[in-house]
């Protein structure tokens, strides 16, 4: 009885003083990182990428770090003078890896939302991401509205797309799926008229299965992915948004999309991802903004 | 018959890739496994003995590691100590500091099962043979414990080594990850690679389990 007691009590002390270390640690000073100046000293810039999401951030047969990411990540060395450490993130590891300065940049395919705003600090854009909408080439869907009652698009439960059309378009029906697999089977059997998904996803599909097409290769909110750097560092930002204010001149990322992403998506859609100089075509369209040019190859 | 992908296995430097791989996997295991036992025999004793405040401590401390998720441990060790104590532990640092914490407890636990489990008049025994306590353990209790507790480690051995593959989310590539980025980048050129691959990487880590399996059954015939 009383041994039980002492166990209790001390337990109890354990996991209050456990709280307590987790609490001060998800508290604790932020603002850990390597100014521009001390990045340059050192010689060696870390920057986070994936190193399994092809065509974005993965690993080649010889073990070098290759994808549209890395591409820029490789220039970024390049322009800084310093060598490139690539550290091999996760989704779920990428705002910690900046928050404790173990990285200077993120390059992982970082989708910027608001949340995410409030742990690090974005830089410009560097590419477009939104959802899209892929159907047999005998039927295309080219807007939701070609959707009949009767009807069902396809969609992988959990997903943006699942969440996005049971929200903004409640009337038409879905076929959701678990998996990618049987998501594609079903569009194959012609089980629904449409399959909605990432669009980077859907032109994908529609590049690996003829007799599909993307019908709506955006829909829905427009999100952007760009390079990410721990809250405050203003140097390394500034010096970012002014590189990728630079390169755009250049067409760089037109460059990096024909040699990391056009095996994969195409050329058709070079203009619907790639996003030059910072400049989201239709946010404020500036004179100056090299965002029509000479669709490369057709 | 679908081509498994295996050419994939061979294409640049993939297989030397994998097999470095799982040299990070046994390495981080094996180091982990000896700091391990050595605490976790101290730390069994220690449970059965006499003293209320350590035992009440380490009952705790076994707690904490059975709640406690191992990828949790493995981020509040990595960035959290960076953000307490601006430590920067390397990733490896901190999968064994993470790895032995576990590995030891459990190890501690079954070191204490083990000991509880030989008779009293042993202990007795010995002691009225005029040996000291550290006779007693060395001498008497801890060959026959050692002998109980071999099936017992080998499955925390086993587990710890499958658990290496959580080190991932602490930026070290180990073999289950050089096998996912393998599949990734050659999602296009062979998209049924993944089902040969994740053979293979099976296959590896058989080949490092059983063999300890092996060792573990005859050690247990030989000390029998």
């Amino acid at each position: 009885m009383k041994k039980a007691v002492i166990r209790r009590a001390a337990a109890a002390v354990m996991i209050l003083a456990l709280t307590l270390a987790l609490s001060v640690a998800a508290y604790a000073s932020d603002g850990e990182y390597r100014t521009l100046d001390e990045i340059k000293d050192s010689g060696v810039i870390n920057i986070g990428v994936f190193s399994d999401k092809s065509p974005f951030g993965y690993v080649d047969e010889n073990g070098d770090y290759q994808g549209y990411d890395v591409y820029f990540a490789n220039r970024i060395g390049e322009d800084l003078g310093v060598e490139v450490n690539f550290v091999s993130t996760e989704a779920a590891s990428r705002i910690e890896y900046l928050q404790t300065g173990k990285v200077d940049i993120i390059l992982a395919n970082f989708t910027v939302t608001e949340e995410r705003a409030e742990e690090v600090d974005f830089a410009l854009p560097y590419m477009n991401v939104s959802l899209g909408v892929v159907s047999p080439e005998d039927a295309v869907i080219e807007s939701l509205d070609d959707v009949g009652e009767d009807d069902q698009v396809i969609v992988i439960s959990g997903t943006t797309a699942e969440t996005y059309l049971t929200k903004n378009e409640p009337d038409i029906k879905l076929q959701k799926y678990d998996a990618y697999a049987e998501a594609k089977t079903a569009l194959e059997n012609g089980n629904g008229v449409a399959w909605a998904n990432d669009n980077t996803e859907v032109m994908a599909f529609a590049i690996e299965n003829p007799g599909f097409v993307v019908g709506i290769p955006t829909l829905g909110s427009a999100d952007t992915i760009a390079p990410a750097v721990t809250k405050g560092n203003d140097t390394l930002l500034d010096w970012l948004n002014e590189e990728i204010k630079s390169l755009g001149e250049e067409e760089f990322f037109h460059a990096d999309y024909e040699a990391t992403l056009l095996d994969t998506y195409g050329a058709d859609y070079e203009e619907t991802l790639v996003v030059e100089g910072g400049l989201v075509a239709g946010a404020g369209e500036t004179a100056d903004a090299p965002v029509e040019t000479a669709k490369a190859g057709g | 018959m679908r081509s498994l992908g295996l050419d994939v296995l061979f294409k640049g430097k993939n297989f030397l890739r994998l097999l470095g791989g799982l040299w990070v996997a046994v390495r981080i295991s094996l180091i982990s496994v000896v700091i391990s036992i050595a605490l976790g025999l101290v730390m069994g004793m220690l449970m059965t003995g006499k003293n209320r405040v350590l035992k009440a401590v380490f009952r705790v401390y076994l707690e904490i590691v059975r709640i406690m998720p191992q990828m949790v441990l493995l981020f509040v060790v990595y960035f959290g100590t960076t953000r307490v104590f601006g430590w920067d532990l390397s990733p490896e640092a901190s999968a064994i500091a993470v790895f032995s914490f576990w590995g030891t407890a459990e190890m501690g636990d079954l070191v204490r099962g083990a000991l509880i489990g030989i008779p009293r008049i042993q202990y007795e025994s010995a002691e009225a043979l005029g040996m000291t306590t550290a006779q007693v353990y060395l001498q008497v209790i801890l060959p026959q414990a050692v002998r109980r507790l071999i099936p017992l480690s080998i499955n925390l051995i086993t587990r710890m080594i499958k658990t290496t593959s959580l080190v991932m989310m602490i930026g070290m590539v180990e073999v289950l990850k050089v096998a996912q980025q393998i599949i990734e980048a050659n999602r296009k050129a062979s998209p049924n690679a993944a089902f040969g691959l994740f053979a293979v990487v099976l296959l590896m880590y058989f080949a490092i389990c059983w063999p300890i399996s092996r060792l573990a059954s005859y050690l247990e015939k030989r000390w029998a």
